[in-house]
């Protein structure tokens, strides 16, 4: 266990959450692609704070990108619910009533 | 660092990766959440290799029990289950996936080819310490996250209430008029 071994992880993370954003329609799989994204940075956080003196801003930042992503899912869920009343779907195509 | 460590590392790393993978490519909407549960999984055993355990165990009670929660029930409230119809169209499958092999390409050779000044790890408990510097030295953005939640939990309940608002509001302005 190395830390470009880790960095590689990484990458690898966030390249599939990268692709799920890109490719999917759905917005509950868009979220969670941005969820692997965010776990992406993460490991680089953590690895970066093991490997170098320890310090520990890395997890504390980790800390606050996990908050930050709670209430992301949260408001998110609720912008779907409110999505899915009013157009009866969640795509993300059907999204486009403020297009001129 | 090579032996019972070095095993662990790799079988979380195929974990995780392999099911972002599954994430990423799976149709049904359903099993990619499942995927995600491992994926995150993953993660949480690749911090208790990095001496992060408060951070494992973050990962595992917010990651794990609340977001896959909320986005299992997002998946299940808003498909017409009914209809048995819960795949996942997809769109610009081939250009994405380019993009993405390319962009790991670029960020695996930086990492790879880039040397750090890397110090050996030591493994300590890591509770205190974030404990005390969040008291301490990020003391502000931790009310600030704090003020975050609190705006989130309000603007989320606001968001998902069932429509009472449109009637209140033609009430009033048929009061009005």
């Amino acid at each position: 266990m190395t830390l470009d071994k880790l960095l590689v992880v990484a990458a690898a993370l966030f390249c599939c959450g990268l692709y799920a954003v890109m490719t999917r329609r759905n917005a509950v799989a868009v979220l969670m692609g941005v969820e692997l994204i965010l776990n992406a940075a993460n490991v680089n956080f953590v690895a970066f704070s093991f490997f170098l003196n320890r310090v520990m801003g890395g997890q504390i930042f980790a800390v606050f990108v996990i908050v930050l992503a709670a209430a992301e899912a949260a408001v998110a869920l609720a912008i779907f619910l409110r999505m899915f009343a009013t157009t009866g779907t969640v795509e993300v195509d059907a999204a486009d009533e403020l297009k001129g | 660092m090579s032996g019972p460590a070095d095993y662990i590392f790799y079988a979380a790393a195929a974990m995780t990766v392999g099911a972002a993978i599954l994430v990423a490519i799976l149709p049904n909407i359903l099993y990619a959440a499942v995927a995600l549960l491992f994926s995150f999984a993953g993660v949480a055993g690749l911090y208790v290799l990095l001496s992060a355990d408060f951070l494992a165990a973050t990962q595992v009670l917010v990651y794990v029990g609340g977001i896959l929660v909320l986005l299992l029930f997002a998946v299940f409230l808003s498909n017409r289950i009914s209809g048995g119809n819960i795949t996942n169209p997809t769109h610009f499958r081939l250009p994405a996936a380019a993009i993405c092999l390319v962009l790991f390409g670029v960020l695996s050779y930086a990492a790879v080819s880039t040397p750090f000044a890397v110090k050996r790890g030591v493994y300590l408990p890591t509770t205190a310490d974030i404990g005390e510097l969040l008291m301490t030295r990020y003391l502000l953005p931790f009310e600030v996250a704090s003020v975050l939640l609190l705006a989130a939990l309000i603007g989320a309940a606001f968001l998902s209430r069932p429509d009472r608002g449109a009637t209140e509001k033609d009430d009033m302005r048929e009061g009005k008029a």
